[in-house]
């Protein structure tokens, strides 16, 4: 079973991405394409569960008004160096006020985590084998690179100097 | 100047902590090339020709004397004893050792300073006016509002991965002296009918590839809500600015290809949603900034130094360097003084480790402890008194900083072109050397007076040259390097983009090419008309006229 980071522990994951040019859909929990769920895929009738990702493209405005009924949204990021998730994630997080799983899919590796993170991110999915288990509990530390982050985003969403008295320079 | 508080502390020591933790994991293989790439480059690491070039961060262009040490011992320590001030205010070592970064990284945030966001794609390093605080037409200080924008813009999560770098530039003067029109975003400093503050937003200018003027998207934006709605501006550009193509990806291309009226739609849509938000700022944190701002203590003068002012009249030598290099001051009896880093025979911008010591030592004796660097490529003590300019003068001339070229012909902005860069297509250090060797004749330059001559090794243009009055650029032909010339390019007020003369020289024409431009001017000029403004009247054709026509009749009696 494929590892990922949840809020901020290592689990087991118990969903499975399904790639856009699936033909077969496997049992279980499924996150699948904004286009398989949007066009209401028959096969997708009667599971309980079902999550959504998004491609770095996609708008999230358009299952905005299905947020509070989806469990997980994913957003993929094609390559790490692809930087559309992060406002795709504080939009869903921020003006769409999504509360569940959101999910980062794809090249998604420790140096960006941090970041991820602090854009609404609670599950950070690094693609398979990338990293041993070793190397992904040493990659826990990356969410912890800056303790006190000057500006405001999805978390902590107050600037610091919201969050904290700061003096200015005594004459 | 700006000193950090326990949380800017933080901030950078944790930056060392990370990189650090970064470069070793490169080392041992575990991070790839790919992947270790944004990661050094937003840490100011390029790999370059010769080795790895570190630019450092000078936010705003201001630099205190303990950091001017540092910068010393650094060129000293890791370096070949030199550095080099770059067109973005920066400083770029060209030979540190990758294993040494995070070292250098570490003695660099004992001096409050950082390497972060000096390249990568991402919000870089903010520019600002070198004489802001000092200059008699400034409207607002400039430098407290760049600071809010650097902190803010400090690892922003959400714009570290833009489709390109994104650079800001922030003026508060009447006379803009950042090149804002150039910028991603130009930030114009301004009052309301009431006087209140707030920013004219310029958005989509830029140089590079596909040189334009930035337009304006807000003619007042209040400075609470600065911060967001560059927010705005940004998510908008992150979103939908293209990544598809690096040629293609800049901000201005997204500008251009919605309309300035469409794109400022996006952007008050989605500003519409953020505005008033947790980033809107408070009367006590811009206080805050701003206390690190005020005027030192200045003693009170009454007006221009006697001394100083009969010294001008006996010594042809120092009118000949405070004509040039010493301007006015906001302060009765004080002065600003710009150290030339245009010697002869020396690159544009370099600058040696016993020149950063010495810079810091004046620095304190002269102008409270602080120096600024410029985009044209210069140093600048901007407080210095008018009785003391004759003290300061000797001991920058012995130091070879006190070229009385500021503004002149032979100030050049100048890239580093082939020499080191990896981008260029061509040499432009021997380019400026060749045309400051030609122009040696110091009268002459003085005649013909302010002009800029801004050489760019590749189309990339960090040597600025599409602003240039005579722009000069690296091009490769099948392998060889030539060279294109525009003339007609400005920075400023009035900041216009030059024009192609023709089919590009060998570097060998250069120099000569420079000559038949000026000869041109002076041909042309009405009194004390500066050559861009003859340019601007008579357009390109005369100029272009005089040196393809020397150029053919050169050619004749070579092959004749």
């Amino acid at each position: 079973m494929a590892k990922l980071i949840v809020d901020g522990k290592i689990c087991n994951d118990d969903w499975q991405v399904v790639p856009a040019d699936a033909t077969e859909l496997p049992d279980g929990r499924l996150i699948v394409s904004l286009a398989m769920w949007r066009d209401g895929d028959e096969r997708l009738a009667g599971r309980d569960q079902v999550g959504v990702w998004l491609e770095a493209d996609d708008d999230p405005a358009e299952i905005a008004l299905a947020l509070p009924s989806l469990p997980v949204v994913a957003v993929n990021f094609p390559k790490f160096a692809d930087g559309r998730g992060y406002s795709t994630a504080a939009l869903l997080r921020t003006r769409y006020g999504y509360r569940g799983q959101l999910r980062a899919i794809g090249e998604v590796l420790r140096d960006q985590f941090f970041y991820l993170e602090r854009c609404g991110f609670d599950a950070l999915q690094p693609p398979e084998g990338r990293y041993s288990d070793t190397q992904l509990e040493a990659a826990l530390a990356s969410l912890a690179d800056f303790s006190e982050p000057y500006q405001a985003a999805v978390t902590p969403p107050q600037p610091v100097w919201r969050r904290h008295v700061r003096e200015g320079l005594a004459r | 100047m700006y000193r950090y508080d326990a949380f800017d502390q933080r901030i950078v020591d944790e930056r060392v902590a990370q990189f650090r933790d970064q470069t070793s994991r490169y080392l041992a293989g575990e991070l790839s090339e790919d992947e270790f790439r944004p990661l050094r480059l937003q840490n100011g690491l390029y790999i370059q020709k010769q080795a790895p070039m570190l630019r450092i961060a000078v936010p705003y262009g201001l630099l205190s004397a303990r950091q001017l040490r540092r910068l010393a011992h650094i060129a000293r320590t890791y370096d070949k004893g030199y550095g080099h001030f770059s067109t973005r205010q920066n400083i770029q070592f060209n030979w540190p050792a990758l294993e040494d970064v995070p070292q250098i990284l570490e003695e660099l945030a004992e001096v409050e300073m950082h390497a972060i966001q000096t390249s990568g794609n991402c919000i870089r390093n903010f520019t600002s006016d070198p004489f802001a605080g000092v200059a008699g037409d400034e409207r607002i200080d400039p430098r407290p509002w760049a600071e809010i924008l650097r902190q803010w813009a400090t690892f922003h999560p959400e714009f570290a991965y833009l489709p390109r770098k994104f650079k800001i530039a922030v003026n508060g003067a009447e006379q803009d002296r950042a090149v804002i029109q150039c910028h991603d975003i130009g930030l114009d400093l301004v009052r309301d009918d009431a006087g209140a503050t707030g920013f004219r937003v310029l958005v989509g200018g830029g140089l590079g590839r596909t040189p334009m003027i930035g337009k304006e998207i807000a003619a007042f934006v209040p400075w609470r809500d600065i911060l967001t709605y560059c927010e705005a501006i940004l998510r908008v550009y992150n979103r939908f600015g293209r990544r598809d193509n690096m040629y293609k990806a800049r901000i201005k291309i997204l500008v251009n290809s919605l309309g300035i009226d469409a794109f400022r739609a996006r952007v008050e849509e989605e500003w519409g949603h953020g505005r008033g938000g947790p980033a809107t700022l408070t009367e006590e944190e811009v206080a805050r900034v701003t206390s690190h701002f005020v005027d030192p203590d200045y003693r009170p003068l009454a007006g221009d130094d006697a001394g100083y002012l009969s010294e001008l009249g006996r010594d042809k030598a120092f009118a000949a360097w405070a004509k040039r290099n010493v301007r006015a001051h906001k302060r009765p009896g004080y002065a600003s003084v710009v150290l030339s880093l245009k010697k002869t025979g020396i690159a544009p911008g370099d600058i040696t480790d016993g020149q950063l010591d010495l810079v810091a030592d004046l620095a304190e004796r002269f102008s409270f402890g602080e120096a600024r660097a410029t985009h044209e490529q210069n140093l600048v003590l901007a407080d210095v008194e008018q009785s003391r300019l004759g003290e300061l003068w000797q001991l920058l001339r012995a130091a070879g900083l006190a070229t009385p070229n500021i503004g002149l012909l032979t100030d050049i902005i100048c890239c580093p072109g082939g020499d080191f860069c990896n981008l260029a297509n061509a040499k432009s250090i021997p380019v400026a050397d060749a045309i400051q060797q030609r122009f040696d004749d110091l009268d002459y330059l003085h005649d013909i007076g302010d002009i800029e001559i801004n050489i760019s090794g590749c189309m990339n243009a960090c040597g600025h040259h599409h602003v240039g009055h005579i722009g000069i650029l690296g091009v490769d032909k099948k392998g060889e390097e030539w060279y294109q010339i525009t003339v007609g390019g400005a920075q400023g007020n009035d900041a216009s983009l030059g024009k192609v003369i023709g089919p590009s020289f060998a570097r060998a024409e250069v120099p000569d090419v420079i000559e038949r431009l000026i000869e041109t001017y002076v041909d042309n000029r009405y009194a004390d008309e500066r050559f861009i403004d003859t340019a601007r009247r008579i357009g390109i054709e005369p100029f272009k006229a005089r040196v393809y026509t020397k150029r053919e009749a050169d050619r004749k009696v070579a092959n004749g």
